[in-house]
């Protein structure tokens, strides 16, 4: 047996390491559809408790939609459950076109490619569009599919200061040799929750003659006027050389991701992209619910304005009640907490007080950073957010958080 | 040897130290094995030196290890400058 004591003696020792330090992930079982409140079997064994959901990536209200039910139950009766192939063998059915269409006419680009995942576009693009003569610039703060993408292509590789526009200019300046400059970057960064600066990133695009990559994962469905994204929001619709977005969010949450931009970088995936060409793509029951997504979308823009609503809401609530919360202007809200046992402990309490929110701390976000990150959907109501904000402030009490700035936690509880 | 760790010091502080970070750094200080600069940026850090200095260093001396101090950077500089 190949697999002997030496091999099982030093994972367990290593997982004993992850546990040990505190950075042991748990699953937690949910016994009812996504929505804003679920039923969590926690701990595993445990009697399901009902509990208002403020961390899940439900922008939109869409992930157990009936429309969205609907249509993707009818996917499944008219087009089946599998595929059994990948794209250029046989396994490409007309819903995937029109569903790339629609994506393509609703991000304002010229094509559009499904892959498997944004976790997949972002390993694939880069591959497939640059080589050794080139160089990607990054923001410090993207994405880790990001970061694997960029690590799996032959560019070289920079990386400039979270947000800073002079230092991204220097490096721009630094790599005019190179063939071609690609600046990557989120929309909305997922952990702080700020918008990328992209009316500002494309202008220094434009001046040093370089392409711009956006992974607008966690904005794509409604920021923005009508919910186009990052780019809609700075007025740079169409300026924008790649789009990569999630269907696995607020567009149904399911699964599934795109390359979305120029038509000649789209077909390039489409002849190169590993992920896209080396594993089958989104099921036909998922791409039917995605084409109901963008119907509903294209129909009001009602979802994302209550959205909109309920985070400035909910920020407005935790900022009264004296919690130090990152500022921003999307429905990804930190409450900032600075100690990772503090984090974990003020999560657990919530939960207790019928809460569901998660701490986040090193190597999620930088040492020293520990928050819980809450998160609005459009299914919330006003009545959620009341309620919520009723535990926080309590947890928040018996803690002695409440009214302390970054420099008083610290003091309290340490790093 | 002095001119050059000075100029690369306060390049690797401008470059990697966000604003509020209070980790000291200095010439000995390991800047890729402790964690300060990512395989990511090392280009730039490269690229800085090369273009200052005038200088070509060959990808298979541009190794983390060969990076992973300002003094071990200025050791590279300073044979680059020689060949």
């Amino acid at each position: 047996m190949a697999y002997g004591a030496k091999a099982r003696e030093w994972y367990e020792s290593e997982l004993a390491g992850i546990k040990g330090a505190g950075l042991l992930k748990e699953e937690r079982y949910i016994r009812s559809p996504q929505g804003a409140e679920i039923d969590v079997e926690y701990p595993a064994g445990a009697p399901p408790k009902h509990v208002i959901n403020l961390c899940a990536n439900n922008y939109l209200g869409l992930s157990s939609h009936p429309e969205v039910v609907e249509a993707a139950r009818k996917g499944l009766d008219t087009r089946g459950y599998g595929m059994s192939s990948v794209r250029f063998i046989c396994g490409t059915q007309d819903i995937h076109r029109d569903l790339e269409r629609r994506l393509t006419a609703f991000l304002g680009t010229e094509d559009t490619l499904l892959f498997p995942s944004c976790m997949d576009a972002n390993a694939g693009v880069f591959e497939a569009v640059l080589g050794e003569q080139d160089v990607t610039i990054a923001d410090r703060l993207i994405h880790a599919s990001l970061v694997d993408g960029v690590r799996l292509c032959k560019a070289a590789q920079d990386s400039y200061k979270h947000s800073d526009m002079g230092h991204l200019e220097e490096k721009l300046q630094l790599h005019q040799d190179k063939r071609f400059r690609m600046i990557i970057t989120d929309g909305v960064f997922s952990m702080d929750g700020d918008l990328a600066k992209l009316d500002e990133i494309v202008a220094l695009a434009e001046k040093y003659d370089a392409m711009v990559c956006v992974d607008d994962s966690h904005s794509t469905g409604f920021i923005g006027k009508t919910g186009r994204g990052t780019h809609e929001h700075c007025g740079v619709v169409g300026k924008i050389d790649i789009i990569t977005t999630t269907l696995g969010k607020a567009m149904g949450g399911a699964s599934g991701g795109c390359v979305s931009g120029r038509k000649e970088l789209v077909e390039m995936c489409r002849q190169r992209a590993r992920p896209y060409l080396f594993s089958n793509t989104v099921a036909p029951v998922i791409v039917a619910g995605a084409i109901k997504v963008l119907d509903i979308l294209s129909r009001s823009t009602d979802r994302r304005d209550k959205l909109e609503w309920n985070a400035a809401y909910w920020r407005k609530l935790l900022v009264e009640a004296g919690f130090d919360v990152k500022a921003g202007a999307s429905p990804i809200v930190p409450v900032m907490l600075y100690n990772a046992k503090l984090a974990q402990d003020v999560a657990r309490d919530l939960f207790a007080e019928g809460i569901y929110v998660v701490g986040f701390f090193f190597p999620v976000v930088p040492k020293g950073q520990a928050r819980i990150r809450t998160q609005l959907s459009a299914a919330h109501e006003k009545a959620h957010l009341d309620r919520a904000i009723e535990a926080f402030v309590k947890v928040g009490r018996k803690y002695e958080i409440l009214g302390k700035d970054k420099n008083a936690i610290i003091q309290q509880y340490g790093l | 040897m002095d001119d050059f760790t000075t100029v690369i010091l306060d390049y690797v502080k401008r470059e990697y130290i966000e604003e509020g970070d209070d980790r000291e750094v200095g010439v000995d200080t390991p800047l890729i094995s402790g964690g300060i600069v990512d395989s990511f940026s090392m280009v730039s850090l490269k690229r800085f030196v090369e273009k200052k200095y005038g200088i070509q260093i060959p990808d298979a001396d541009a190794t983390p290890a060969a990076f992973d101090s300002v003094t071990k950077i200025a050791e590279l500089v300073v044979r680059f400058q020689k060949v």
